[in-house]
């Protein structure tokens, strides 16, 4: 009996104060949440952009893809008060850490916070996180770009005041452009038309523009040889700048009496259409000279075929890296991407023009010293695991990449 | 005068795009867009008159009986069919109120069973012009067209089945030369090389051409030389 008494004094003694003290343990631990919360909101005016813009960031919940991994999603919540109710303006999926709120007012202050989501309920809120929209002056994801084109700008210029300034400076040959007389000579000699083809795009395209400047100094010597120059085009603003073109330079090749309006006519918009409307014509007419100066596609084929057929003498050129291919296979001269972009200024010989083709080729330079720089450095880097090497190589890399 | 005010305009409108690039803050934003529209209004008025034009040479040519006068008088009649057509909402089961090309517009029928087949042969001549073309460009006459030869040959077997067959038995170390490996390197490496030398050019050449419109150096678009 009084083993069983000192047994149970023992037990009240021992045991219960570790039940009491396991049941403290309990009470003081909360209950636990739903799902943990995001962290680290944070708010800011977009950058370089136009405005009406907020970019809102954080770190995931500790329960996203980890922990519990029970975060379905994020929800975004506005306000336009610190205090104010705030309403749900997003919901994101689980991953996901970061929102663009394009739905703002420049110049007014918004109030964000961000709950994380389960399927058994939200997370407490992060703390509240604000910022004001504007609009920005320079839009630094481009100022790599800006360097750049102040470079090519600066040598392009410098190259145009030397020339201007009576400095010879040396332009290679380029074939298709001695060609042009040859091809002109030939027609005359022939008896037969010539045939110019300014591309399908409109007068907004650069390469269009560069083929009518082409137009010009080529109607200068049709002209001159009384040669026939059909130009069928498939835009109307085309055919009448081509028209203003052509006209120019028959009264400044002294024979205005040889121009008419119908040397350059429209056709049609449509690609094919137009085709079959030009295959149509080379046929019937057999041009002894075809010219295709501008911007082509599919159709340059099926062009410069039917020139092959009917014997002509064709010269091509054109800035879709696509088309040069075919051109080059089936033309007897092709001017690749840039020489289109030169041809004008090597035909008229203006000193001012040339300077600009020799800051291109400035431009160039930088361009292969770029790229023979990255080579030796991504190599290097690669070779000897060099952070340094790695870094200088993402700079450079970032230098030439276009970040819209 | 007459050359003055567009080269003005070329200068002003070629900055202000410049300018647009880097500045995102109004009046500069959208720029580029609003001048795209501006162009696409004066287009369409344009179109009216590349349409006159299109009648006049034909006109013209059926009126002088000149030599294929006949196909003249397709294209105006196809011309006028295909905008009475349009225009009037023949057929269409709205009525004039409804779309031009809604159900049972003669216009989208004559586009469907016309245009298009007709569009569809011009594409499809490609393919035989493909092939003359080529069998002109891989004449091995010269030592780059035997290489131009070889790396098409390449390419065009990658994806038969012979192109994998003709291969596949060569040991690991010799991987690289199995027609599938071989094609994608030439494709990747001096191909895209290639390309991108002259989408270089092309890129410069396009700086300088603009530099040189803005700066009102080239002219000939104008209808004269540069001089000037």
């Amino acid at each position: 009996m009084r083993e069983t008494s000192l047994g149970l004094i023992f037990v009240l003694v021992l045991a219960l104060p570790a039940q009491l003290l396991a049941q403290a343990e309990t009470d003081s631990i909360p209950e636990a949440p739903t799902v943990l919360p995001a962290r680290n909101l944070e708010a800011y005016d977009t950058p370089s952009d136009h405005g009406g813009s907020i970019t809102l960031t954080w770190q995931g919940s500790l329960d996203d893809g980890a922990g519990r991994d029970v975060v379905t999603g994020y929800q975004v919540l506005r306000s336009e008060t610190a205090t104010g109710e705030f309403e749900v303006i997003a919901e994101v999926p689980k991953g996901v850490t970061s929102f663009t709120d394009n739905n703002v007012t420049d110049g007014s202050e918004y109030y964000y916070v961000a709950l994380a989501v389960s399927a058994a309920g939200s997370s407490v809120p992060t703390l509240v996180t604000s910022a004001i929209p504007a609009q920005q002056w320079f839009n630094r994801a481009r100022l790599n770009l800006l360097i750049i084109a102040c470079i090519l700008v600066f040598a392009i210029t410098y190259f145009i005041y030397l020339s201007a300034a009576g400095r010879d400076l040396y332009i290679r040959k380029i074939a298709g452009l001695e060609a042009v007389n040859e091809a002109v000579g030939r027609a005359t000699e022939m008896g037969r038309p010539i045939l110019f083809i300014p591309g399908i795009q409109d007068m907004d395209n650069v390469q269009t523009v560069a083929g009518i400047s082409l137009l010009g100094h080529i109607a200068k010597r049709t002209a001159t040889y009384e040669t026939k120059l059909e130009v069928p085009v498939s835009r109307s603003i085309t055919m009448s700048t081509g028209r203003e073109t052509v006209k120019q330079a028959y009264l400044e090749a002294g024979r205005p009496d040889l121009y008419n309006d119908d040397m350059v006519h429209y056709i049609t918009d449509e690609q094919f259409g137009y085709v079959a409307a030009v295959d149509g014509i080379m046929v019937r007419e057999r041009p002894a000279a075809c010219f295709y100066l501008g911007a082509f596609f599919a159709e340059s084929l099926i062009l410069a075929e039917t020139g092959n057929s009917i014997g002509a003498i064709q010269v091509a050129g054109t800035a879709m890296p696509t088309q040069l291919p075919f051109f080059v296979a089936a033309c007897d001269y092709t001017l690749i991407g840039e020489e289109l972009f030169a041809a004008s200024a090597y035909l008229s010989q203006d000193r001012k023009m040339m300077g600009s083709l020799k800051g291109q080729d400035a431009g160039k330079a930088i361009a292969m010293g770029a790229i023979i720089a990255g080579v030796v450095i991504a190599t290097l880097a690669a070779v000897s695991g060099s952070e340094t090497l790695l870094h200088a190589y993402e700079w450079l890399r970032g230098l030439f990449s276009l970040n819209v | 005068m007459k050359r003055t005010i567009p080269l003005a305009i070329t200068f002003i409108v070629g900055l202000s795009l410049i300018v647009a690039m880097f500045i995102p803050h109004d009046p500069f934003h959208g720029l580029d867009r609003n001048f795209s529209i501006f162009y696409d209004v004066i287009a369409v008025f344009a179109f009216i008159l590349g349409g006159g034009n299109l009648l006049r040479v034909h006109f013209r040519k059926v009126q002088n009986k000149r030599r294929d006068w006949k196909y003249s008088i397709v294209t105006i009649c196809g011309f006028f069919l295909m905008l009475g057509a349009g225009l009037l909402k023949i057929g269409v089961q709205e009525g004039f109120r409804g779309d031009f090309q809604g159900a049972g517009s003669l216009f989208q029928y004559l586009y469907d069973v016309t245009f298009q087949p007709l569009q569809a042969t011009m594409f499809s001549l490609l393919a035989f012009f493909v092939a003359s073309a080529s069998y002109r460009a891989f004449r091995a006459k010269t030592r780059e067209a035997t290489i131009l030869l070889v790396a098409a040959f390449i390419i065009l077997l990658r994806p038969t089945p012979l192109g994998f067959y003709l291969t596949f038995w060569l040991p690991r170390q010799l991987d690289f030369l199995k027609i599938p490996n071989l094609s994608t390197w030439i494709l990747s490496v001096p191909n895209m090389a290639g390309q991108r030398a002259i989408m270089i050019g092309i890129a410069l050449g396009i700086v300088s051409t603009s530099l040189r419109l803005i700066l009102g150096i080239e002219r000939s678009y104008l209808g004269g030389e540069g001089k000037g």
